[in-house]
């Protein structure tokens, strides 16, 4: 399977959207709406789940599943207000100690005027301040697209898995190859070199795990849900300002070992 | 590889400022010249280099290049240099990316798209970091995450300020989802250094967008730009792909963000020496420290 097919599976219709991974994972899900400033973001979906027994707080991006509930959602990629009630819900989760899912699965932050209007880089720029240092434990999940800021403004966590079929990149190979190319036909050579696929990213410490999808989808997602919760509990069960030192370390350490020091031969 | 551009003839000295943009050509042989990109006026270059490559006759801010910035900003002699031997690495065999580095570290003189170090400002001691516009544009990769962490860190351990100068397309595409992991990785330093009680300034200058914008650019405790600077998440010409409609005149310049309460002020060249002097003395402490620090 080539790079590029992997971008195709993650963007694929057939692939369960944020709701669907949370219906099978948790017993309970109760949505708690808005971001208290502007309004309530349908692309991003947050509240308290119950994951064998224990209560977390779980958001998702959503795409939607009817046309109807995809356009309501604008494909899941969302505006500010969508990374602000994130944020409200994750300093809630702090206040009351519960530790912090978050499933992501965007093509990208919405690049429309309204978004810029209320300051998508703004938005997105605070969960990445503010979630580094968030006293409870943070699991992040990339399911399916892993667009770009968009998609890391969910994943500051000291834990982030992939699914197999995932796709986490810092553009999409078609902008890039129309960027770099001025031809978006160069789009598989673009998704080659982007280090999106899980297997690529593991070793480069951008995801800790891969999510094998070798079972049906429904049991993959259960499977996630008891995986999610161990990892949870062993994350719960280290001192907090260890974990914090272990959360800015983890991103501290991104692309360190490739920079060269002194001589310029490449 | 070895740079392949050693027997190009020398850049004349009015490229070594920097003010021309990545690739443009030199309007004038001589270079004595150089055409206002805003008003089209013809314009003296010596006068311009007084003007602090403002034009003179419809005011617009021109790109400048990081070592003109800190050469016309801070304390003479005050600037001392940090991590300036870091170089960026084609870690993901990326068609094209070698090249693309050797030429524009020829092109501009520097290694990479952003130069840092320790300097003052009326007396003031800071750490600073000034991005290049003419380093691919201050596109956004492992170099600049590094070097910009460490300005905050250092800055955390030696109790100073931070005053950071951004310009940027974006994330490095030829470093892959790394350079999407900078924009993590740079905040947590600036958030170490906040929480510290630390006093980090930023300057937003012409374009500042994609994933600087989305991080450290808007992270900052005061917020300036310089005037008409673009400042995005997405690009014009990206949200016009996306929405299919013309953008309105202005939309994403420093004065429409200002004006939706994104920044704290806008500060024309000539009165940025003198505006952040006086923001660093607000903030000094009788020990001698800044912020909380």
């Amino acid at each position: 399977m080539g790079d590029f097919d992997r971008v195709l599976a993650a963007r694929s219709a057939e692939r369960p959207t944020g709701l669907q991974f949370f219906s099978a994972m948790f017993s309970e899900f109760m949505e708690l709406h808005g971001d208290r400033r502007f309004g309530d973001d349908p692309a991003i979906v947050g509240g308290i789940g119950r994951l064998n027994g224990m209560a977390v707080t779980a958001i998702c991006t959503e795409k939607g599943r009817t046309t109807r509930d995809k356009v309501r959602r604008n494909f899941g990629s969302a505006h500010p207000e969508g990374y602000r009630k994130a944020l409200r819900l994750m300093k809630q989760a702090e206040k009351f100690g519960r530790p912090i899912i978050c499933l992501i699965d965007t093509s990208g932050a919405f690049c429309g005027l309204e978004a810029e209007e209320r300051g998508q880089g703004q938005a997105i720029a605070e969960n990445l301040l503010e979630m580094m240092t968030l006293r409870v434990p943070i699991v992040s999940v990339i399911t399916g697209e892993g667009g770009s800021g968009g998609a890391l403004a969910l994943a500051v966590a000291d834990t982030v898995w992939m699914l197999e079929n995932g796709a986490y990149s810092v553009i999409s190979p078609e902008g890039c190859a129309s960027i770099l190319w001025k031809n978006a036909a160069e789009k598989e050579t673009a998704a080659e070199h982007l280090a999106l696929t899980a297997e690529k990213l593991l070793p480069l410490g951008i995801i800790d795990r891969i999510i094998a999808e070798d079972e049906p989808m429904e049991q993959v997602m259960k499977k996630l849900g008891c995986l999610l919760y161990q990892e949870v509990e062993r994350l719960r069960s280290i001192n907090i300002d260890d974990l914090l030192e272990a959360r800015y370390q983890r991103f501290r350490s991104m692309g360190t070992d490739k920079i060269q020091k002194g001589t310029e031969e490449l | 590889m070895l740079n392949g551009n050693i027997f190009k003839k020398a850049l004349n000295s009015l490229e070594e400022t920097g003010i021309l943009r990545p690739g443009a050509k030199p309007q004038t042989p001589d270079r004595l010249y150089i055409k206002c990109d805003a008003c089209k006026a013809m314009l003296l270059a010596d006068e311009l280099r007084e003007h602090l490559y403002v034009c003179p006759k419809c005011g617009a801010h021109m790109r400048i290049s990081a070592r003109d910035r800190i050469h016309m900003l801070f304390d003479e002699g005050s600037f001392q240099e940090w991590d300036a031997d870091l170089l960026a690495t084609d870690f993901l065999h990326f068609p094209g990316y070698p090249e693309k580095l050797a030429e524009y570290r020829e092109k501009s003189g520097e290694k990479d798209g952003v130069v840092t170090g320790l300097a003052s400002i009326g007396g003031h001691p800071c750490a600073i970091f000034v991005m290049d516009p003419g380093f691919m544009i201050g596109s956004m990769g492992t170099v600049i995450g590094e070097k910009i962490t460490r300005v905050f860190e250092r800055a955390a351990q030696q109790k100073l300020p931070v005053i950071g100068f951004t310009v940027s397309g974006g994330a490095r595409m030829q470093e892959g989802t790394t350079s999407l992991m900078q924009m993590a990785k740079v905040s947590g330093a600036v958030k170490r250094h906040s929480d510290q009680g630390g006093l980090y300034i930023a300057v937003l200058t012409d374009p500042t967008s994609g994933g600087v914008t989305a991080s450290f650019a808007m992270e900052a405790d005061v917020l300036m730009a310089e005037p008409g600077a673009l400042i995005a998440f997405a690009g014009p010409r990206v949200i016009e792909q996306t929405i299919h409609k013309k953008l309105p005149a202005g939309f994403q310049r420093a004065e429409f963000l200002l004006e939706h309460g994104f920044l704290d002020k806008i500060v024309t060249r000539d009165r940025l020496r003198v505006t952040l002097k006086r923001l660093l003395g607000y903030h000094r402490q009788e020990d001698g420290s800044y912020g909380r620090l």
